[in-house]
């Protein structure tokens, strides 16, 4: 099967990849750049386990082709984190122990760090609607959210000093 | 699970993407969001020899007033159109419930065309053109052809499609200012697949148009007469009868008759105060 060559910028740095048409976005990610902080779950868009950034909008990169990836921008969980300084979202989940088994977390992690680049002060309620494409199911979303909002809080803090 | 083996067909214009689909034909699938395409290939539900990317054709991303229709490209996605400025005053329908659609994640991809070509039947955007009357706007080699939604939509994720044709775009009729719409669904879960979806819009001072999805293999739409009393829950509970209903994983052809008897008046009730 012919191999597509896909030039894309991922967590900032320009990668080149080789694919072949059926591979996922996902797929590429994992097995070829060795990208394992997406997550397969469902491989149909319900878990959100997989979810990444292109160009500025969360997609599931389960529901999407490595071929598709030509010319965007892809920011996945490890490119969230500045250096050795974790990304706010990050921190909270720590400290608000909102993990237990860690395989839903790099999606929420994605997904709150979309939320909060987009609206900086969610309410709870905004925050559970734009989280729902996320799946949690040991820790339950308590926690989550509220990791999330305390991440948001934390950031407004940061933004206004 | 991983899809099998494809070909990635990558077109720059509606003409070569109707020409390569011309040839293919029912061996082609085309992958504009591929939100639930994608899904489908996932779990190996279907299999096509190519994928028909239209994604990145320019003259089908656009959102265009067309007289007193608004017509959409097969390649904008749903959340462009739910963030269209225009979008509350002209089509308030899909305003109400394109927030019901799928996930922030898979809103950013699937697209509103995609959704009505792939048709399936608790789907909100099908229930959308249903209701509003509009438009399917079918491309191929042999020339253009313009359905009518109710001509479109013939079944569970069957459609009027011919193997050689694109659906190029979709076209949403205007609503009157005075038309006010009002729209719930359930679903186990917020983003789900609806288990019953029900949107009403109040056409006139004695009557409401009723769209249901989920009940039938494609959306049903029925004029309703409000004489007062209880003429509308009593229209609900034939409509109820009538539409019977279907067994799936999700609820019982029971389950689908109370639930649409208990949100069909909620939502007539919420259209007409909307409108008062």
């Amino acid at each position: 099967m012919k191999k597509y060559h896909v030039s894309t910028t991922i967590n900032g740095e320009p990668v080149e990849f080789l694919c072949e048409p059926q591979q996922t976005l996902l797929d590429v990610l994992r097995d070829t750049l060795n990208l394992t902080g997406s997550k397969e779950g469902c491989a149909s868009g319900d878990c959100g386990a997989c979810t990444v950034i292109v160009d500025g909008r969360m997609v599931c990169s389960c529901l999407m082709l490595g071929v598709e990836a030509e010319g965007r921008t892809v920011t996945t969980v490890e490119g969230i984190a500045t250096g050795d300084t974790l990304h706010p979202v990050q921190q909270k989940f720590l400290e608000h122990a909102a993990l237990q088994c860690g395989f839903c977390t790099p999606g929420f992690i994605v997904a709150a760090k979309a939320l909060l680049d987009e609206n900086p002060n969610p309410t709870e309620e905004e925050a559970r609607y734009w989280l729902a494409g996320n799946l949690c199911r040991c820790t339950g979303y308590d926690k989550i959210i509220r990791a999330v909002l305390d991440a948001a809080s934390e950031m407004r803090r940061e933004a206004a000093e | 699970m991983k899809p099998r083996k494809f070909a990635y067909i990558r077109p720059d214009t509606v003409d070569e993407a109707v020409a390569v689909l011309g040839e293919y034909g029912d061996d082609a699938r085309i992958l504009a969001g591929g939100q639930s395409l994608m899904a489908m290939l996932n779990l190996r539900l279907v299999e096509a020899a190519a994928l028909i990317d239209i994604a990145r054709i320019p003259e089908l991303d656009t959102i265009r007033v067309a007289g007193d229709k608004v017509e959409i490209g097969a390649a904008v996605v749903q959340n462009r159109l739910l963030a269209w400025p225009d979008l509350k005053s002209r089509l308030p329908l899909l305003g109400a419930l394109l927030p019901f659609v799928g996930h922030f994640q898979t809103r950013n991809r699937g697209t509103v065309c995609g959704s009505i070509a792939h048709a399936d039947p608790s789907s909100e955007i099908p229930l959308s053109l249903a209701m509003l009357g509009g438009e399917v706007v079918l491309r191929s080699l042999r020339g253009t052809r313009v359905l009518a939604a109710s001509d479109f939509q013939r079944g569970v994720l069957t459609t009027a499609r011919e193997p050689d044709e694109l659906v190029a775009a979709v076209r949403f009729p205007v609503a009157p200012s005075r038309h006010r719409v009002a729209f719930r669904e359930v679903a186990r879960r917020h983003g789900d697949f609806a288990i019953i979806a029900v949107a009403a819009m109040v056409e006139d001072a004695g009557a409401v148009r009723l769209g249901v999805g989920g009940m039938t293999g494609a959306p049903a739409i029925r004029r309703i007469e409000m004489n007062g009393g209880t003429a509308a829950r009593d229209a609900i509970e034939t409509l109820a009868w009538d539409l019977e209903g279907f067994e799936d994983i999700h609820a019982s052809a029971r389950l689908r008759r109370d639930i649409l008897r208990r949100i069909g008046p909620v939502v007539i009730e919420e259209a007409c105060r909307c409108a008062a």
